[in-house]
C-alpha cells in the first residue's frame, strides 16, 4: 500500500519537476501562475470596492440622473456574460479609442492583465454595488429617521449611521462576492493572461497529462477557498457590534 | 466610430447564429437548469434528514463544487465523464459523448450544487411550526417535505432561483474553452474567420444583455417592491 | 452537434438485424479496440478544426471543409469497407490545438483530420498514420516592420495557438536564446493571425502552409511577408489511439493505397493548386521536394531526420 502509494507520489513528483520549455519546472510556472492569480484578484477586488461602494451609494441617493445612469451601469455590466465583457475589453474597445491610443494600448507589453483587470474590476464592482445598495436599503427607516431627528445632514447620516451598519451587514455576502471574485480570474486566460488556469492549460498542451495539472490547480483553488473564509470568520468577530446582531 | 461598420457580416449570419447558436445556448440552460434544480433539490433534501454519512458527503460535494471556479470544472468534466461512464458500463473502449450532453452533465452537476443552497435557504426559512402541523395532521415525513414544506420554500425562493438560472445563462458561454458551438462561439468563429470582431463582438454583448435584462426585468415583478430610503 | 448522417433508430436495427442473420467474417467478437467501437455504435468520431486553411476548417456555412478533412472521409469509407457496415455514421467534433491529444486519448474523438505535427514526443501518446503533408515552422509580420529573423522579435510580442508543437518550439528558443518575448498562446490559427492583423502581436510563429493559408484570405494579403528562416520540420499526420493496432492497419492501409492510386496527388491539386473556399483563392503551393519523398516512399515517422531533402 505505502510502497504503491510511494510509486504515485514519485510518478507525480516527476512530472511537475520536468523542466518545461521556459527553463523552469512546470511547478515553478504554476506557482508563477498562482502568484498572478492572487495578483489579479487583490487588485480587482480593490477596483470593485471602491466603484462598487460608490455606485451602491449613488443608488440609494435621491438624485434623479445620478440613479439613472448608475443603475444603467449596473443592469448593462450584470446582464453581460463576463467572457464577453472581456473579449469586448481586449478586442474592440482599442479599436473604437482614436487610433494613437488604440495602438498605445495594443504594444502595452502587459496589455493582457491590464484589459484584465479593467474588465474584471467593472464586472464585480456592480456586484458589489448591488450589496451595498440592499444593505443600505435593508437598514430600518427608523435609523435613518433617529438621525434625521439627531440633526444629521445626509452626509452624516452616511458616515456615521448608515454605512458602518451597512457594510456590517455585508460582510458575508461580500466575503462571497470575494470568492466569487477570484474564481472569476480563471476566465482571463482566454485573453492571455498567465494566471494559475493558463498555466495549468499550458502544462496540460506541453505535457500532454491533464490531471495531474488539473489536479494541483483544484488544490490552489480549495486551499484559498478555506483560508478566505476562515479570515472572513475572523474579520466578521472583529467588527462585530455587542448588542447587534450583524447578520440580523 | 461607426464609419467602417460592417452591419452585412452580422444580418447575413443571423440565422446561424440564432437556429445554431442560441439554439444550443438555450437547450443547454433549460435542461442543465431544470436537472440541476432536480437534483440540488434531492441533494438538499437528503442532506436535511440527517442521513449519516451521506449527509456529509452530500456538503462536502456541494462546498466543493461551489469553492471551484467553472472553468476548472468544465476541464476536469470534459476530460474526466467519458473515462467515468466507460468504467461504469465497463466499455472495453473510451466513449464517445455528444458535446451537448456532456456540457448538459457538467452544468448540471455544477448548477446542483448551487440550487441545493437556494432550496436548503427556503427550506430553513419555513417556520418549524409548518412541519410540526403537517405531522399533527398525519403526515409522513416524506409527505410534509413534499407537500408542505417544499412548496412554500419554492415559492419563497422562485426569484432567487431564477436569477441563478439568468446566471447559468450567462455561465453557458463559457462552453468556449472546449470549442462547443453556442450563442457566442458560433459567433466569434464568424468574427474571427471575417476579421469582424468588433461588429459581431458588440452584437453577442447586445443580444446577451437584452436577453439576461428583460428576464431579470420579469424576476423583479415577482419581488416584492422595495422601499424608498428617501421618500 | 454536427452529424452528417443521422441513421433512424429503425434503420439502426435493420442494420444490426441484417449483420447478425449474415455472420460476415469480421464478426464483432474478434474486433478489439476502436474497431470494436465503429462496429458496435455504428458510427466513427472524427476530430475536425476550425481554422487549418486548407486542411480542416469551416467554409462560408460553418461546414467541414478541407485536404486532411477529406482525406480523413476516405479513411472512414475504408473503416466502414473493412467493417462491412451498411451505414457508417460520421460524428463531427471540432477540437482546438490545445485538446486534440486529450480528446482522443480519452475516446472524444476516433481518428483526428487536422493539421497535427508528427513527433516522436506525441507518438508517447498517441500513433499517427502515413505523413500527408510537410511543412515547417516560420512567422508571419506585417512587411513594414521589418522583421527578418526571430533575433529581430527580441522583446517583442509573438503569438501561437496553444498546443501546437510550435509554440513549445518558440518558448524553447526564447529561453535558449535569451530573447525576452512575450509569448502569447492563442485559441486557433485564424486568432492568432488577427492578432498580427490587429497590431497586438508582433508576429505569428506557425507552419509555414497556415500561415501561407491565413495570409491568402486576409484582408490585405500584401501586408504580410513569411520568415525566410525556417525554425523546423513538421510531418503532418492523421492521429489515433495508440496501441490499437488493428484499426491502424487499416488505416494505413487505406492511406497507403490512396498514395498508390494516385488519390493522395488528386486530393493535394485540388486543395493547393485550386480555388478554395471561402474566398475562391487559389494558394498554389506545387509539391515540395520533402513531399516528393513521402508520397515517393510513404512513411509514418515522427523524426524530422527522415524528412530531409
Amino acid at each position: 500500500m505505502f510502497e504503491w502509494l510511494g510509486g504515485v507520489l514519485d510518478a507525480w513528483l516527476n512530472i511537475f519537476l520536468q523542466p518545461s520549455p521556459w527553463g523552469t519546472v512546470y511547478l515553478g510556472l504554476l506557482f508563477q501562475g498562482l502568484a498572478i492569480t492572487f495578483f489579479v484578484a487583490l487588485v480587482t477586488w480593490a477596483i470593485a470596492f471602491v466603484l462598487g461602494s460608490l455606485i451602491g451609494i449613488a443608488r440609494t441617493l435621491p438624485y434623479k440622473p445620478l440613479r439613472f445612469v448608475t443603475t444603467a451601469y449596473v443592469e448593462i455590466f450584470r446582464s453581460v456574460p463576463l467572457l464577453v465583457q472581456l473579449f469586448l475589453w481586449f478586442f474592440v474597445v482599442p479599436e473604437l479609442l482614436p487610433q494613437a491610443w488604440g495602438t498605445w494600448i495594443k504594444n502595452l507589453e502587459s496589455g493582457s492583465m491590464l484589459t484584465a483587470i479593467i474588465g474584471l474590476g467593472c464586472f464585480t464592482s456592480v456586484r458589489i454595488a448591488e450589496q451595498v445598495r440592499a444593505a443600505i436599503l435593508s437598514i430600518s427607516l427608523g435609523m435613518k429617521n433617529a438621525s434625521t431627528a439627531l440633526g444629521m445632514t445626509r452626509a452624516q447620516t452616511y458616515r456615521y449611521i448608515l454605512l458602518p451598519m451597512g457594510y456590517r451587514i455585508m460582510l458575508p455576502p461580500l466575503t462571497s462576492e470575494f470568492l466569487n471574485n477570484l474564481k472569476n480570474t480563471s476566465t482571463i486566460f482566454t485573453i492571455g493572461v498567465m494566471d494559475l488556469m493558463g498555466r495549468t492549460s499550458e502544462m496540460m498542451e506541453f505535457t500532454f497529462k491533464a490531471y495531474e495539472p488539473l489536479f494541483f490547480a483544484t488544490f490552489c483553488y480549495l486551499i484559498i477557498n478555506l483560508l478566505v473564509v476562515c479570515a472572513a470568520r475572523f474579520l466578521e468577530g472583529m467588527a462585530a457590534i455587542p448588542g447587534f446582531n450583524a447578520a440580523r | 466610430m461607426f464609419e467602417n461598420f460592417d452591419f452585412a457580416v452580422i444580418s447575413a449570419n443571423l440565422g446561424r447564429f440564432f437556429l445554431e447558436g442560441m439554439g444550443f445556448t438555450l437547450r443547454l440552460t433549460f435542461f442543465a437548469g431544470l436537472a440541476g434544480f432536480l437534483l440540488g433539490t434531492s441533494l438538499t433534501l437528503v442532506r436535511m434528514a440527517s442521513v449519516p454519512f451521506v449527509s456529509r458527503a452530500i456538503a462536502v460535494y456541494i462546498n466543493f463544487i461551489r469553492s471551484m471556479p467553472l472553468v476548472l470544472l468544465i476541464f476536469w468534466f470534459n476530460f474526466l465523464l467519458p473515462g467515468i461512464w466507460q468504467e461504469i458500463i465497463g466499455s472495453p473502449y473510451p466513449i464517445t459523448f455528444n458535446p451537448l450532453v456532456l456540457a448538459f452533465w457538467t452544468f448540471t452537476l455544477f448548477e446542483a450544487a448551487y440550487f441545493a443552497e437556494i432550496m436548503r435557504a427556503g427550506i430553513l426559512s419555513i417556520p418549524q411550526g409548518q412541519a410540526a402541523a403537517g405531522r399533527a395532521l398525519g403526515l409522513t415525513g416524506l409527505q410534509v417535505s413534499l407537500f408542505v414544506v417544499l412548496p412554500q420554500a419554492f415559492k419563497n425562493v422562485l426569484p432567487v432561483l431564477l436569477t441563478q438560472l439568468i446566471a447559468l445563462f450567462q455561465d453557458t458561454t463559457l462552453v468556449y474553452i472546449i470549442g462547443l458551438k453556442d450563442f457566442f462561439r458560433v459567433i466569434h468563429i464568424a468574427a474571427v474567420r471575417d476579421g469582424r470582431q468588433v461588429e459581431l463582438f458588440i452584437f453577442a454583448a447586445v443580444v446577451y444583455c437584452i436577453i439576461s435584462y428583460c428576464s431579470s426585468l420579469a424576476v423583479k415583478k415577482l419581488q416584492k417592491p422595495q422601499q424608498e430610503l428617501w421618500a | 452537434m454536427d452529424t452528417r448522417m443521422r441513421p433512424s433508430a429503425l434503420g439502426f436495427v435493420a442494420v444490426f438485424a441484417a449483420l447478425s442473420a449474415f455472420a460476415v467474417p469480421a464478426t464483432a467478437q474478434d474486433l478489439t479496440g476502436t474497431l470494436k467501437k465503429v462496429k458496435d455504435t455504428g458510427s466513427i468520431s472524427l476530430g475536425h478544426r476550425e481554422s487549418s486553411l486548407p486542411f480542416s476548417y469551416y467554409d462560408d456555412n460553418q461546414k467541414v471543409v478541407g485536404y486532411a478533412y477529406e482525406l480523413c472521409d476516405k479513411l472512414a469509407d475504408a473503416v466502414q469497407a473493412e467493417l462491412k457496415m451498411d451505414k457508417l455514421e460520421r460524428k463531427l467534433v471540432a477540437v482546438t490545438s490545445a485538446n486534440r491529444i486529450p480528446l482522443l486519448t480519452s475516446g472524444g474523438i476516433d481518428l483526428e483530420c487536422g493539421s497535427t505535427t508528427n513527433n516522436l514526443e506525441r507518438q508517447k501518446e498517441v500513433s499517427f498514420t502515413l505523413t500527408h503533408y510537410v511543412t515547417a515552422t516560420r512567422f508571419v509580420s506585417k512587411k513594414a516592420n521589418n522583421y527578418k529573423s526571430l533575433d529581430d522579435l527580441k522583446g517583442k510580442t509573438i503569438v501561437s495557438t496553444a498546443g501546437t508543437s510550435n509554440i513549445k518550439l518558440v518558448t524553447g528558443l526564447n529561453t535558449e536564446r535569451n530573447l525576452g518575448m512575450t509569448i502569447i498562446p492563442a485559441k486557433d490559427h485564424a486568432d492568432a493571425f488577427l492578432m498580427v492583423e490587429t497590431d497586438r502581436a508582433a508576429a505569428f510563429a506557425m507552419d509555414d502552409i497556415l500561415i501561407a493559408s491565413l495570409v491568402a484570405v486576409s484582408k490585405t494579403p500584401d501586408a504580410y511577408v513569411i520568415s525566410e528562416e525556417a525554425l523546423s520540420v513538421e510531418p503532418y499526420g492523421s492521429m489515433l489511439r495508440k496501441d490499437d493496432p488493428a484499426f491502424k492497419k487499416v488505416i494505413d492501409d487505406a492511406m497507403l493505397a490512396m498514395f498508390k492510386d494516385g488519390t493522395i496527388e488528386k486530393l493535394y491539386d485540388k486543395w493547393f493548386m485550386n480555388p478554395i473556399p471561402p474566398k475562391n483563392v487559389t494558394l498554389n503551393v506545387p509539391i515540395s521536394a520533402q513531399f516528393k519523398k513521402v508520397i515517393a516512399n510513404p512513411t509514418d515517422s515522427g523524426d524530422p531526420k527522415d524528412y530531409a531533402d
